[in-house]
């Protein structure tokens, strides 16, 4: 595929200071990485560490200070229909029932109702929402709303996904579960997904690269390919390598500064 | 293949209430929110019967009015058979007043809530404004507006008005951030959030300050109907006053208190139809 060498996503340079009254905070310091269309990536790091700036940066939430964010050679100038947002505490629409928040972009760009339902019936099955179409988001578990939320930035032709920490207010049960279907949908869609996480054990369950970050000012430690095959074994000897090594490089950081 | 459904159940499911209620569960809540009306009418009777207090009839003669003042045949006075014709005087009053705030209020706040221009604006003279109770304006409104229902009908306005603009601009200024930003990368972006984001979310708020507004209505139309209107059911109070009619001041009040109520009533059952998804909304 000559597609998968063109980046979706080109992120060059990219700093981000933000001020509070007389402070200022450097968010996001000289962020380089280069995104290729259906990768898998996570963004990891502790809090401070100016993962969750970058991916609002490149869903064009924030405008970097300095640096650009490219998506496929044209600078990002604001949130866009083709970059996908998961937030961590959903940001349903809680007065529109599970349907019609799945159906709120293709809605909401115009598409001819019979063509929106068609879209609806097929995301709120491929979520295996059926049963709970017409609930509105307050009658749901954390993770049914969840699966509402990825199905609604599906549904609505979302190139890549960002997601961030969607799966932190979850029980662990519930959220391994989530990690198995995504990467199924993932797997099956040839979907882009920048996924944020503070768990060292997700990143390395879901990512085809992790990108490893540090605090103080936020800055991009190192950028990790992986070479597990898949399905992945949390359990294995190779996992618990790579978990030592990221463990090591996240954490390299306090060592410096004990230093 | 398709996600799996969840093991766990979730934590509420829409179910259809189940059908079959023993009857006494169908009362209860009717008994029990009769008990204290009930004790009160009690304590009247043996209050009245037992000479307690002369100033105030019996249950048994109000009654008796009552049934005069709605249908007359018993003491054939000026009263008698009048009470459809008080209470529609004053239900014009207090819907049509009610009306016009809403017609004022709602776009006000939707704006100020909305636009920080017209907040700096309008905000400050509003807020200083508030604190000037209804009953404070009713020398002016009587000056401006000649003694009569019109006086009356602008007291109710201005008192329905405060609740539907604060109620209206608290929800507009409390929608959460996040929606916008959800709505924006959905592909929903400028002035469609309004009609998209900021108007549902703000619903449940308005509502509450559309209640509130309503109630006040009721609250202010005696006031309102004090002096210089000739029907209305606070003009029957205040000339049952005049009158010594103990018996016509108490009808008037029930009647008050009754077409309040079930207006309210209608009220929240629309709200529970409109805010079904809201889970702090079931009046």
């Amino acid at each position: 595929m000559a597609e998968s060498k063109t980046p979706i996503i080109e992120i060059r340079q990219v700093s981000k200071v933000f001020k509070l009254q007389d402070q200022t905070i450097n968010a996001l310091h000289d962020a380089n990485i280069t995104i290729r269309k259906g990768e898998f990536v996570c963004l990891i790091g502790a809090s401070g560490c100016g993962k969750s700036t970058l991916l609002r940066i490149i869903a064009g939430f924030e405008q970097p200070t300095s640096g650009e964010a490219l998506m496929w050679g044209t600078p990002i100038a604001g949130p866009d229909p083709t970059r996908g947002m998961v937030f961590q505490d959903y940001a349903l629409f809680p007065w529109l029932s599970v349907r019609d928040n799945i159906g709120f972009g293709p809605a909401s760009r115009g598409l001819a109702r019979s063509v929106v339902k068609e879209t609806v019936d097929k995301f709120v099955e491929l979520v295996g929402l059926t049963k709970f179409a017409n609930a509105y988001p307050h009658q749901l578990s954390g993770g049914m709303k969840q699966r509402v939320a990825i199905a609604r930035v599906l549904a609505n032709d979302a190139e890549i996904v960002l997601m961030d920490e969607p799966f932190g207010a979850l029980d662990a049960m519930t959220r391994e579960r989530l990690q198995d279907e995504l990467l199924d949908i993932w797997q099956r869609t040839g979907l882009t997904v920048v996924f944020v996480t503070h768990s060292i054990e997700e990143a390395i369950f879901l990512a085809d690269r992790v990108v490893v970050m540090t605090p103080g000012p936020g800055r991009i430690e190192s950028d990790n390919p992986l070479i597990l095959p898949r399905p992945r074994d949390v359990a294995s000897p190779e996992f618990n390598d790579i978990r030592r090594e990221l463990g090591a490089k996240l954490h390299s950081h306090h060592a410096k500064k004990a230093a | 293949m398709a996600m799996v459904e969840t093991g766990a159940p979730p934590a509420s499911v829409p179910v259809a209430r189940p059908a079959g209620k023993s009857p006494w569960e169908r009362l209860k809540p009717a008994a029990l929110a009769l008990i204290v009306p009930a004790l009160l009418l009690a304590f009247w009777q043996v209050a009245t019967t037992q000479r307690w207090t002369r100033l105030i009839p019996t249950p048994y003669e109000v009654g008796e009015y009552m049934i005069d003042f709605a249908w007359g045949g018993i003491y054939d006075d000026a009263f008698s058979g009048t009470l459809v014709t008080h209470l529609l005087a004053s239900m014009g009053r207090v819907y049509g007043g009610f009306a016009l705030a809403a017609l004022f209020a709602l776009p006000l706040g939707l704006m100020i809530g909305r636009i920080p221009t017209a907040r700096m604006v309008l905000d400050p003279f509003l807020q200083v404004m508030r604190p000037i109770p209804v009953t404070a304006w009713l020398p002016l409104s009587m000056i401006l507006f000649g003694l009569g229902p019109r006086s009356a009908f602008a007291l109710v306005c201005l008192g329905a008005f405060y609740p539907i603009l604060l109620n209206t601009i608290f929800g507009v200024r409390s929608v959460d951030p996040k929606l916008f930003e959800a709505a924006s990368m959905l592909g929903c972006q400028g002035n469609a959030q309004f009609y998209k984001v900021v108007l549902p979310a703000a619903l449940p708020s308005i509502f509450t300050g559309l209640r509130l507004g309503l109630g006040l209505a009721w609250f202010v139309i005696v006031v309102g109907e004090m002096t210089g209107v000739p029907q209305g059911l606070g003009a029957v109070i205040m000339d049952g006053r005049t009158l010594s009619r103990t018996e016509l001041v108490i009808c008037g009040m029930i009647i008050i208190g009754i077409a309040g109520y079930i207006s309210d009533r209608i009220v929240v059952m629309i709200g529970n139809r409109l805010l079904a998804w809201s889970p702090t909304h079931h009046g």
